[in-house]
């Protein structure tokens, strides 16, 4: 029996490795020898975030010339240069990716959500379906941190997840199980273009302001002492922080819900602080650029709008040039508003920063005549921004308009410190309600002179900002509103005086439509200079062909060139436009959104060929995140900017009228920020600062 | 009628993994998801009605003659071994697809001890050929019921609030055993 044993055994074995030897040979599938090489220089990481179950699927797919050298998530360019010379191909360029969490919610977006005992996000979505209050809320209770494969993602001490950037492949897998959507991967290009979304959590700050920028996580940031992420955070909308931070007339603020409690925070003073602190500190803070794509892009105009274009163009790894009439770049900020408002060294730092991110400019080159759009495609531009901005005043078409002493608002004021330097004596008569009108008033006082406005409405329907006109009306000048002139008053043709009338609205309650001129109110008021600020428009002159027709559509409302809204393509398909040359006269901060915007167009245009439309885009302000009420527990004062006096202000021109603020003071007022989502926000804000003598609870306000 | 009892006692009275306690390993090993509990189960039926097919004439025509039935174990784990090593190289030549689909499981079947359960069992059961592989049919449906069933529960229980000390596999253990009762209830059903 032992032999018949040992005999079947070794029959069967035998049997069995003769067949499986037989079958290895008939079986034997061929496999291309560089699979298994292409594999050994993958990290092994068998994440899937390259699309393929496996390493060994990608490997494959690479060998067959289905899958790029580079699809690796979990490799650098280093491996991607490996599998590339194994191929015998060349590596190009990936932009790195990472995921990050957009939701700052932590437990307050758990009280949105109704649980009924399951305690985390992907068992709610398993169970009911994820029908939820809130599209977006982060749970904190870590689906993504026990996917990742990488332990590149942990739950901070709120509970919500911090990503670890230099640990991230962004395979993706994290952004996969949040049923909520509050961890997304992105790279830079499609963070610095994206667009807001109606279904991104937005504060009504991001809504309101037209360069979309992040401002709860830029305050956050500076609150937590984190200043360059908070000054890069700013760059995601913003390349010209300094000159916003001085000159823009924060919209935000006057959404903000913090409003509604007590005072709006201080946006735009933080926002400054934040930029003063980059130029103070003497060291620019390095801004991550892609490697040069070879797409060239022309930028006719080194304004705020075509800087702001240069900026995520060369940022995402094309290559701008800008084109500028003037030997200077910075376009109004450079030379036309005063210095008391955003000084001349300012713009210069700003200005260089984005120059050294590899823009070329190109001074003295004026559109129409040393270049055309022809010339621009023969050198090899593939697109063109044109932002020309507004710098013409339309004439006034009053007797003697012409006479010498009348002069436009720009013309002064980029005269100011050049021929014009002492109006002691003089009486100047400023006609217009725009912010320019306010700032020739202010530099006309500043001078010495005796300032008269003719403001042809109410205050309230001024288009200069309430601020500017209360600055122009410390340092002593006139404002008469509702008044217009109806001629000029010249002797040997040189101005003497002004004749104006008093007008008025059909219902001056109501103060709707154009005011009329209210008869036999005419009145005489000398002046030895006349400065025209009624508005600003394009000049559309470089534009005309030899017939005298400009090859765009124009925008009848703003007399400025029409474009798409979202990708400021204009009718010419490779030409877009932005700024004032778009909008007519405008703010600084939609100058730089449009630069944006178009820089996102020009990129699809010139890689893709055709502009993807943006999905669900955020165009007004979403009306549910318009609270009317507020649960805030404490009330903090808002913060106090230093200003110089009034007397020191009529002495120079050189210094800010604003000062700048401490970093304690900006950490207090940051902490008034709500930080606030689409419909969520932080009840307890300030609660740090509870022991200060100037913070109470809004509950013991009453009882006081 | 014969057939129809002893295709649903093999699934739910006599169930290979719940009742008689066969392939526990992979039964932990592979239930963390539904899909690859579906892609596991498949494979096992597969292999389960190949190592049949083969073990039962092997015993019928080699072991009993020979009167060398006690080399039994042995036999069928180099059979099912060499079986599962065969089918894999056939699927990656004929059906490259079905292979990469079954990725990891065809060799972890190698190691199923529910195959070799099922072999031994139909010749214990002395059942025909026929009968057999009826039965390493039923038997491997239930394998793969018992693991869709343990595996749905089981994703559920991931996120869970299951005390941090019997998080994982004890929590599984513990939801194995409450199925393996559940399942003894069918007994007496069939008489």
């Amino acid at each position: 029996m032992v032999t018949s044993s040992i005999l079947v055994l070794f029959l069967l074995g035998l049997t069995a490795a003769a067949v499986l030897a037989a079958a290895s040979k008939v079986l034997h599938v061929e496999e291309d020898p560089r699979i298994a090489e292409v594999e050994g220089c993958f990290p092994g990481a068998n994440c899937g975030g390259c699309g393929y179950p496996g390493c060994n699927a990608a490997a494959g797919a690479i060998v067959k010339g289905e899958a790029a050298p580079e699809i690796c998530v979990a490799g650098g360019p280093e491996i991607a240069e490996n599998i590339a010379s194994i191929m015998g191909l060349e590596a190009t360029f990936k932009e790195p990716k990472v995921a990050n969490n957009i939701c700052t919610g932590g437990s307050r977006a758990n009280l949105l959500f109704d649980y009924e005992g399951v305690e985390d996000c992907r068992a709610e979505a398993l169970l009911y379906g994820g029908e939820k209050s809130c599209g977006l809320g982060c749970l904190g209770l870590g689906s993504c941190v026990k996917v990742c494969g990488f332990d590149a993602i942990r739950l901070n001490e709120e509970g919500v997840p911090v990503v670890d950037m230099n640990a991230c492949v962004s395979c993706g897998k994290c952004a996969e199980v949040c049923p909520t959507g509050a961890i997304r991967v992105s790279g830079m290009t499609m963070d610095l273009l994206h667009l807001n979304k109606i279904d991104d959590c937005l504060a009504p700050c991001m809504q309101k302001c037209p360069a979309q920028i992040d401002v709860r996580t830029y305050i956050n940031q500076m609150k937590n002492g984190d200043m360059r992420g908070a000054l890069l955070t700013m760059k995601e909308r913003n390349p010209l922080p300094l000159a916003v931070g001085r000159l823009c007339p924060a919209p935000c603020e006057t959404i903000c819900r913090r409003n509604i409690a007590d005072d709006g925070v201080a946006i735009h003073t933080l926002h400054r602080f934040v930029a003063d602190w980059e130029m103070n500190s003497g060291n620019r803070v390095n801004l991550n650029c892609n490697p040069p794509s070879g797409h060239k892009v022309a930028i006719i105009g080194g304004g705020p709008a075509g800087l702001s274009a240069a900026y995520f163009l060369r940022r995402i790894g094309h290559e701008p040039v800008i084109f500028e009439k003037r030997e200077e770049i910075g376009g109004m900020m450079k030379g036309i508003i005063p210095e008391y408002r955003l000084p001349s060294k300012v713009v210069d730092w700003e200005v260089q920063t984005i120059l050294d991110l590899g823009v070329e400019v190109q001074n003295g080159v004026e559109f129409g005549k040393d270049i055309t759009f022809e010339t621009l495609e023969r050198d090899g531009y593939e697109a063109v921004f044109i932002a020309t901005g507004a710098w013409k005043v339309p004439a006034l078409e009053l007797e003697n308009a012409d006479a010498e002493g009348v002069m436009d608002a720009v013309t002064f004021l980029e005269e100011v410190g050049k021929s014009i330097n002492d109006l002691k004596g003089k009486k100047v008569v400023v006609i217009g309600d725009t912010n320019t009108a306010m700032d020739v008033v202010r530099s006309g006082a500043r001078l010495g002179c005796d300032v008269t406005s003719l403001v042809g409405c109410i205050q309230r329907k001024m288009s200069a900002n309430k601020n500017e006109v209360k600055r122009a009306s410390e340092l002593g000048s006139e404002l008469l509103f509702l008044t217009k002139p109806s001629r000029f008053i010249a002797e040997n043709g040189k101005v003497t005086g002004v004749e104006y009338i008093e007008v008025q609205y059909k219902d001056p309650k109501k103060a709707l439509g154009e005011p009329l001129p209210v008869e036999g109110t005419e009145q005489t008021i000398d002046a030895d200079l006349i400065v025209i600020a009624t508005d600003r428009v394009p000049d559309m002159t470089p534009f005309m062909n030899a017939e005298g027709e400009i090859p765009f559509k124009l925008n009848k409302k703003t007399g400025g060139i029409d474009c798409d809204k979202t990708s400021m393509q204009t009718s010419v398909p490779s030409v877009f436009v932005g700024g004032e040359l778009h909008t007519g006269r405008s703010i600084i901060i939609q100058a730089v959104a449009d630069g944006r915007m178009a820089a996102r167009g020009i990129h699809h245009f010139i890689t893709d060929g055709a502009i993807p439309e943006p999905v669900n885009p955020q165009l007004r302000v979403i009306p549910e995140s318009i609270l009317k009420n507020m649960d805030v527990t404490y009330t903090i004062p808002r913060i106090n900017v230093p200003e110089i006096t009034v007397e020191e202000r009529r002495s120079t021109f050189k210094e800010e009228v604003k000062g700048s603020i401490v970093y304690e003071a900006a950490r207090k007022e940051g902490s008034r920020c709500l930080r606030c989502g689409l419909t969520c926000y932080d009840a307890e804000a300030g609660a740090e600062y509870a022991q200060d003598s100037d913070v109470q609870k809004f509950s013991e306000l009453g009882k006081e | 009628m014969e057939y129809f009892l002893l295709f649903i006692s093999a699934i739910f009275i006599n169930n290979i993994v719940l009742v008689q306690y066969l392939g526990a390993c992979p039964f932990m090993g592979t239930s963390k998801s539904t899909d690859v509990a579906l892609g596991m189960g498949g494979a096992v039926i597969f292999v389960t009605l190949m190592a049949t097919a083969i073990t039962w004439p092997l015993h019928q025509f080699i072991l009993i003659p020979y009167g060398i039935e006690y080399l039994q174990t042995i036999v069928f784990i180099l059979v099912i071994a060499s079986l599962v090593q065969f089918v894999e190289m056939f699927l990656k030549k004929v059906i490259p697809p079905l292979y990469k689909s079954l990725g990891l499981f065809l060799p972890l079947i190698t190691t199923n001890c529910a195959v070799l359960g099922v072999a031994i069992m139909v010749q214990r059961n002395e059942y025909s050929f026929l009968k057999s592989m009826m039965y390493g049919l039923a038997s491997g449906i239930g394998f793969l019921i018992a693991l869709v069933i343990i595996s749905s529960i089981r994703e559920r229980l991931d996120v869970a609030p299951v005390p941090h000390v019997f998080r994982g596999v004890p929590i599984a253990l513990i939801t194995a055993g409450v199925m393996s009762l559940i399942f003894f209830a069918f007994k007496g059903m069939v008489a």
